[in-house]
């Protein structure tokens, strides 16, 4: 009896606020869409970390014959002693909780690789192998700890340069996380934005709801019985909202932005998976009723007075 | 229960141990709403038994209203103490409010009924929402519409009433959770007399089930008739109470 009251209720709410609770729908599902999409972008993120660190790592540019101006070339090509001391100092067991793995790669491989990828290029025809010296190639077993490595060999004799891939990912990692905060910006507005909303239907219903309050009140009904009504209302409104975010997110990326990303990004970005949407579905519908539950607290504090 | 309240409540069952139990206890009870405002009630004191009928009297704004708005807790008493039904209103908690009104019916001069239901659902209503179930409404519901002479009018709506039908609904309504007192301010101020007459029987049907009455009314025809104790107020005093009383006093 008391379920399908309150039911009847919330559902004759709905047809007396019926353009209120469209709005308050609206705007949640807009603003959990951006929510959404931040955390989607956020596990992206972690996905091409997880995929890329494997394989990032810390290359060490030996000296090829002709650079003596720059690093620490100036004894020219890097002798077989340097490229010893290097890579024992690599092995020392001072860096062994950093190091995973080292190899070498000889100056020719290095010119070859290269021909390969830029060959028949104007430019590639004006370089010769001697610009290429060895690399040593370093997997660390923390990508973070990149600098202790660097610093290890950076300044010995024969190091040209030591560089650490994972610069190259951050720049990416960097813009897509100013995109997230962007997309976090705009979910606080908006959020802001339903929570006023929702508020202003929750008074709204109880304006035109006045007489019945009034009765329930006099006849000694619990505030509980008198507000949940309007609670749930905001509530419904919300969930409904955050249902459409979650089916939105996920047909965008099931229907649109895996195939997008897939032609034109695969190499950086990995692939979209349509069920992050799934994975953060919780998270908005969380969000939702939390919208909806600040709201009603601001509202009905007001009007609880018995 | 613990607490002044019921010290206080364990004196008047004593001292109104021959006379019957007192329902309604003021002592010297004052009420001012706004800081520097005229009192709307001043210093009083009044003591209502069990299963008495009481009218209230007086101009507008001499305070009938008021002191029927601090029974039921809808307003705060400002000094002096004040007993309903065994507790004490001014140390009343706020949650503990509802269950209190439950016990208290009230009708008013606008009926107040719901426009979009039946006179069958506006009385279901008041026990829907202190969630009695199912079963209990259907079987009291109609017992109380009989009560009130409105048997065969179940699926009516208010505005396919007169406005003593839409009265008795209002009264059905106050007394369907079985409230040991019904408060009716001025239940008859927007009917003709003979309407007033059938709503007052009605009253009294209810008065006689053991529910205390009390009713703040201009109808002097009324008063004078039912032969009922009369308290009359002015400005916020009790000038005049008396078992069987007059609208006009003495006389």
């Amino acid at each position: 009896m008391r379920l399908r009251f309150v039911l009847t209720e919330i559902l004759h709410g709905f047809r007396r606020n019926a353009s209120m609770i469209g709005a308050v729908i609206l705007v949640t599902f807009v603003s959990l869409t951006a929510v959404g999409a931040a955390l989607m972008m956020q596990i992206q993120v972690d996905r091409i970390k997880g995929a890329w660190y494997d394989r990032v790592e810390v290359s060490i540019y030996l000296c090829p014959q002709d650079a003596q101006d720059q690093g620490n070339c100036s004894g020219g090509a890097v002798s077989d002693d340097q490229q010893r001391a290097i890579k024992d100092r690599l092995q020392s067991a001072e860096l062994a909780q950093y190091v995973e793995e080292v190899f070498d790669q000889s100056g020719q491989s290095v010119f070859e690789e290269y021909q390969e990828r830029f060959g028949g290029s104007y430019i590639s025809n004006e370089v010769t192998a001697e610009a290429f010296g060895p690399v040593i190639h370093v997997k660390l077993k923390d990508p973070d700890m990149f600098a202790v490595v660097t610093d290890a060999v950076g300044t010995m004799p024969g190091v040209l340069q030591a560089v650490d891939q994972s610069d190259l990912f951050d720049q990416l990692f960097d813009l897509l996380s100013k995109v997230r905060l962007a997309a976090l910006a705009v979910a606080g507005v908006l959020g802001l934005a339903a929570i006023l909303l929702i508020a202003t239907t929750i008074r709204l219903s109880a304006l035109s709801r006045q007489r019945e309050t009034g009765i329930m009140r006099l006849v000694g009904a619990s505030n509980l019985f008198i507000q949940l009504p309007f609670m749930l209302e905001g509530a419904v409104a919300a969930l409904l909202g955050s249902v459409l975010a979650v089916g939105t997110l996920w047909s965008v990326s099931e229907f649109w932005l895996s195939k997008w990303v897939e032609e034109n990004f695969a190499v950086v970005m990995g692939s979209v998976n349509p069920y992050d949407a799934i994975a953060v579905a919780p998270w908005l519908v969380i969000a939702a009723v939390v919208l909806a539950g600040v709201s009603s607290a601001l509202t009905l504090r007001r009007f609880t007075r018995v | 229960m613990a607490g002044p309240g019921y010290a206080g409540w364990a004196q008047h069952y004593e001292r109104n141990e021959l006379s019957g139990y007192s329902v309604i206890t003021f002592e010297n009870v004052t009420k001012i709403y706004a800081r520097g405002a005229r009192p709307a009630l001043d210093g009083v004191s009044l003591e209502i038994l069990r299963g008495q009928f009481c009218f209230l009297v007086g101009a507008s704004g001499s305070g009938k209203s008021t002191l029927l708005a601090l029974v039921l807790r809808e307003e705060h008493i400002t000094s002096g103490r004040a007993f309903v039904l065994g507790q004490d209103i001014a140390e009343m908690p706020q949650r503990r409010i509802p269950r209190f009104r439950r016990q208290i019916g009230s009708v008013f001069q606008d009926f107040r009924l719901l426009e979009g239901k039946t006179v069958f659902e506006n009385v279901a209503f008041a026990m829907q929402v202190i969630g009695r179930p199912r079963h209990a409404i259907m079987r009291t519901v109609p017992d109380v519409l009989e009560l009130v002479g409105l048997a065969g009018k179940e699926k009516r709506t208010p505005h396919e009433l007169s406005g003593g039908e839409q009265q008795r609904v209002a009264i059905a309504r106050a007394v369907v959770n079985r409230p040991q007192i019904l408060l009716a301010d001025e239940p008859t101020g927007n009917l003709d007399p003979r309407t007033s007459e059938g709503i007052m029987a009605v009253l009294e049907r209810v008065n006689q089930t053991g529910t205390t009455v009390v009713m703040a009314t201009h109808d002097v025809g009324l008063v004078d008739q039912a032969q009922h104790r009369v308290v009359e107020l002015v400005e916020g005093q009790i000038v005049r109470d008396e078992a069987f009383g007059y609208y006009g006093g003495g006389l």
